[in-house]
C-alpha cells in the first residue's frame, strides 16, 4: 500500500511493523510526530506495545536497555540536544550488547539555537558502538528500520543502530512511501529472541564489575560485532530485496560512478539533490559522480577504498565540523583511501550547517572545483562553503 | 519471654559481598531480599552495591540484577517493568536499589519520573549520608554538622552547613501508595515493610538507614548501635506513608542526640553550641512528624 507521509510518520510505521514492544520517548522537535504517531498506534490498539512517556532523553535510552535486557524488541526517537544527552547510555546499549533501534532526526546543536538540519548531534556518537545509517529518502527511513532490527539481533553481532534522517527536510517533507504488508515484515524479521536476558531464577548479573585483565575482551568483541555488521547489513538488504523488491545501496550508494573522474562524497537528503546535478552535470560532458554515505558505522572503508583507487578527485561533503580536525566524513574517506597507490586529490566541504540550503548551484560548485583542484592538487583541504564574508564564488 | 521469630529463614545473599568490614549496606540487602523473596529483579546503579556483588562472573546475590548508570534507576525500573507486561509475566518485584547520592542527588530526576508514571516497583534508597563508594564527598542527604571530604573540617569553614534532603516528604508530595522508613537495628519492623511494600501495587518507596563505618569514621562493631541510636533520638525516625496516612511505628526514647554523634569521627568536631543546635532541628522536626501523624498526613 502507498501512502504519502512525512520522514517521522514514515519512522513510526516503520517501528510499528517491526513490532516493537516497548517503546520509550521523550519529545523533541523536529522528532515529536514520530513519538505522537506511536502513542496513537499504542492507545488504538494498532500496535500492540508498552508506551513509557518518560521524563527524558537520558531514561528513555536507560528504559530501553532495562526492557531489551529482559527480552523486549525496544525503539526510540529522538534528536539534536536528546541525542547527546543520551551519550552516556548510548555507549551503555553497545557495552551491553542490545539491538535496540533508534531514529534520530539529525539537527543542529546550540547555541545558537537552531532547530534545523545539521549532522554534528549524529556524529558526535559515533564513537558510541552504535551502528548509524543515514537515510536520503522516507522510504530508506521506512526500510532501514525494519532492516536494522533484523541486522542487530543477529547472535554475531548484537549491537544498537541509529537511523538517521534530516531535520524537516525529511522529518516533515512528505513522500510517497510504499507500506508493506505486516505478513511480509513478519516473514522477514522474527520475534527477538536473544540467547540470554534477565529472568527471575537466574540470577546473573547484567554488567558486573571486571577486571583490567577482562575489560579488554568486552570491547574486543564488540569491534567483532561492528565488524561483522558489514556483510550483515549487505546480506539483510539483499533478503529484503528478494521480498520487497526495493533495496537503497548497501554500506555506500555508488551513483554514477563507474566512469567518473571526479565524485562527491556525501551522506543525508543532500544526496538526492546531488543525484539530479550528477544527471545535470553529465548531459553537459562532465564525468561526474556520487558515493553517498549510508552507513557511518560501520564505515565503508573496502568501498570508498575501491572508488578511491578509480578516480582523480574526491570531493567529500560534510554537514558537520570536527573543530581542531576537518569533517568527520572526510577524515574518514582519507584514511580509507590512504593505502590507495595512486590517490585521488580530496578536499572537504563543510556546507549546510544548522539548516543552511545546500543548493544544486553550490553542489554544482562544489564539482566544479573538485575538477580544478583535482587537475592542480588542492589548495585548501577544508573549505567552508557558503559562509557569509567569505569567497563570493558560493553566492 | 521471647517472641517466635518473624524474619524469613530463606537467605538471598551468598558469602562473597565485597563490602567494608561492619558495612550496613550489606544488611539493607539481606533484610530486603528476606522479605522479597526469589521472585524479585534488582536494578543497582553506580554505589557501594554496584561493586559488592563481586567481580563477574560472580554475583553474591540470589536474584538477577541489572546494573544501570549512576542517575537511571527510576528509568530501568519503568523499562524491566514495560518489557514484563508485554511478555504477559506476572508476580515479579522489580526493585530500584541505589544510594542516596544516587537517589536525592543526581537519580532524583528519573525516580520522580518513575514514580509519577507509577511504574510497579520498589525503589529502595540505602542511605549512608555521603557518596561513601567514591571516597566519602558530601551528598545532599548528608547530615548539617557532618564532615566528608569535600566538607573538610577548617578553620575558615568547615564541615556541612546545608540540611539533609528530606525525601520521605519529596515522596509523600507524589502521592505514592507507599513509603517507609527503615533501619538494620530493627530488622522485624525493616522485614514488615517490606512485606506491606512488595503487597502494593504502584511505585513504593524504601528509605534504609544504612551506617557505614569507614565514612563515619566509626568501630565497625557499632553499626547496630549506631543504628538503634539514630532512631531513639528521632534523628533517623522509623515511619511509614500509606496513602498518605503518616504513621510512626517506633517511638524512640528521645535520647540525647550527643549519645549518636559521640560514636562517629564525622562529627567529633563538633562544639556543644553546635551540637545543642542539631538537637534543636531534631526536636522540631520530631514535633513535626508527630503532628503530621495526629492530622493523618
Amino acid at each position: 500500500m502507498r501512502e504519502v507521509m512525512t520522514g517521522n510518520y514514515a519512522s513510526a510505521y516503520g517501528a510499528k511493523l517491526a513490532r516493537a514492544e516497548v517503546i520509550a520517548a521523550y519529545p523533541i522537535t523536529p522528532q515529536t510526530s514520530i513519538v505522537e504517531k506511536l502513542a496513537d498506534f499504542v492507545t488504538t490498539g494498532e500496535l500492540k506495545a508498552q508506551f513509557i512517556p518518560v521524563e527524558s532523553e537520558h531514561s528513555a535510552m536507560a528504559a530501553c536497555i532495562a526492557a531489551e535486557t529482559a527480552g523486549a524488541r525496544t525503539y526510540t526517537a529522538t534528536s539534536s540536544h536528546g541525542l547527546t544527552l543520551m551519550h552516556e547510555v548510548l555507549i551503555w546499549a553497545s557495552g551491553a550488547r542490545l539491538p535496540i533501534v533508534m531514529t534520530n532526526v539529525s539537527r543542529a546543536m546550540a547555541p545558537p539555537w537552531s532547530v534545523w538540519v545539521d549532522h554534528m548531534d549524529s556524529i558526535a556518537q559515533r564513537d558510541t558502538g552504535w551502528l548509524q545509517f543515514f537515510c536520503q529518502s522516507n522510504q530508506e527511513v521506512l526500510d532501514t528500520i525494519i532492516m536494522a532490527y533484523k541486522v542487530c539481533e543477529s547472535s554475531g553481532i548484537m549491537l544498537p543502530a541509529m537511523v538517521i534522517m534530516d531535520a524537516f527536510i525529511q522529518s516533515h517533507t512528505s513522500e510517497p512511501v510504499d507500506l508493506p504488508d505486516q505478513e511480509l515484515v513478519d516473514s522477514f524479521l522474527p520475534p527477538y529472541s536473544p540467547d540470554l536476558k534477565i529472568e527471575v531464577g537466574k540470577p546473573m548479573g547484567f554488567g558486573s564489575l571486571v577486571k583490567p585483565d577482562q575489560y579488554m575482551e568486552f570491547r574486543y568483541k564488540a569491534m567483532l560485532g561492528m565488524k561483522a555488521a558489514r556483510d550483515r547489513v549487505l546480506r539483510v538488504e539483499r533478503e529484503f530485496k528478494s521480498i520487497f523488491g526495493r533495496e537503497h545501496g548497501g554500506l555506500l550508494e555508488r551513483y554514477e560512478c563507474d566512469d567518473a573522474d571526479v565524485v562527491l562524497v556525501a551522506a543525508g537528503s543532500v544526496a538526492a539533490t546531488a543525484k539530479d546535478v550528477v544527471d545535470s552535470m553529465r548531459a553537459k560532458g562532465h564525468r561526474v559522480g556520487l558515493a553517498r554515505i549510508r552507513s557511518f558505522r560501520p564505515f565503508p572503508h573496502d568501498e570508498i577504498r575501491a572508488l578511491a583507487g578509480k578516480v582523480e578527485g574526491m570531493a567529500v561533503l560534510d554537514r558537520s565540523y570536527t573543530f581542531g580536525a576537518a569533517g568527520a566524513m572526510f577524515t574518514e574517506a582519507r584514511a580509507s583511501a590512504y593505502s590507495v597507490q595512486k590517490r585521488p586529490v580530496m578536499k572537504n566541504y563543510i556546507a549546510g550547517l544548522g539548516g543552511r540550503d545546500i543548493t544544486p548551484r553550490i553542489l554544482e560548485r562544489i564539482f566544479e572545483d573538485i575538477q580544478v583542484v583535482s587537475r592542480r592538487g588542492a589548495e585548501d583541504e577544508v573549505e567552508w562553503v557558503d559562509v557569509a564574508g567569505l569567497q563570493r564564488r558560493w553566492r | 519471654m521471647m517472641g517466635k521469630p518473624t524474619i524469613p529463614e530463606p537467605e538471598f545473599t551468598f558469602p562473597g559481598s565485597t563490602g567494608c568490614p561492619g558495612c550496613g549496606a550489606n544488611l539493607v540487602m539481606r533484610y530486603l531480599l528476606k522479605g522479597l523473596g526469589e521472585r524479585t529483579i534488582l536494578s543497582i546503579p553506580a554505589c557501594c552495591w554496584a561493586v559488592m556483588p563481586g567481580y563477574w562472573p560472580s554475583n553474591c546475590l540470589k536474584v538477577p540484577l541489572l546494573y544501570t548508570a549512576f542517575e537511571a534507576t527510576g528509568a530501568a525500573m519503568s523499562g524491566l517493568r514495560a518489557a514484563l507486561d508485554a511478555k504477559g509475566i506476572k508476580d515479579v518485584t522489580i526493585v530500584g536499589f541505589a544510594g542516596d547520592g544516587g537517589t536525592v542527588d543526581i537519580g532524583l530526576q528519573a525516580m520522580s519520573g518513575a514514580a509519577e508514571r507509577r511504574t510497579d516497583g520498589i525503589y529502595v534508597m540505602y542511605d549512608n549520608e555521603a557518596y561513601m563508594n567514591t571516597g566519602i564527598q558530601r551528598s545532599g542527604s548528608t547530615p548539617w554538622g557532618a564532615w566528608t571530604t569535600t566538607t573538610p573540617v577548617g578553620s575558615t569553614h568547615g564541615f556541612k552547613h546545608e540540611a539533609k534532603k528530606d525525601i520521605m516528604a519529596i515522596m509523600q508530595a507524589h502521592r505514592i501508595p507507599y513509603a517507609a522508613t527503615v533501619s538494620v537495628a530493627h530488622p522485624e519492623d525493616f522485614i514488615k515493610k517490606v512485606v506491606k511494600a512488595r503487597e502494593v501495587k504502584g511505585f513504593r518507596f524504601i528509605h534504609a538507614m544504612s551506617p557505614c563505618p569507614p565514612g563515619w569514621r566509626m568501630n565497625p562493631m557499632h553499626i547496630v548501635e549506631v543504628a538503634r541510636l539514630a532512631v531513639d533520638t528521632h534523628a533517623f525516625p522509623l515511619y511509614e506513608i500509606e496513602n498518605g496516612k503518616v504513621r510512626i511505628t517506633r517511638k524512640g526514647k528521645g535520647t540525647p542526640v550527643s549519645e549518636y554523634l559521640k560514636f562517629q569521627g564525622r562529627f567529633s568536631h563538633l562544639t556543644d553550641a553546635e551540637i545543642a543546635s542539631i538537637q534543636k532541628t531534631i526536636d522540631e522536626n520530631w514535633q513535626m512528624l508527630l503532628a503530621k501523624e495526629t492530622s493523618g498526613t
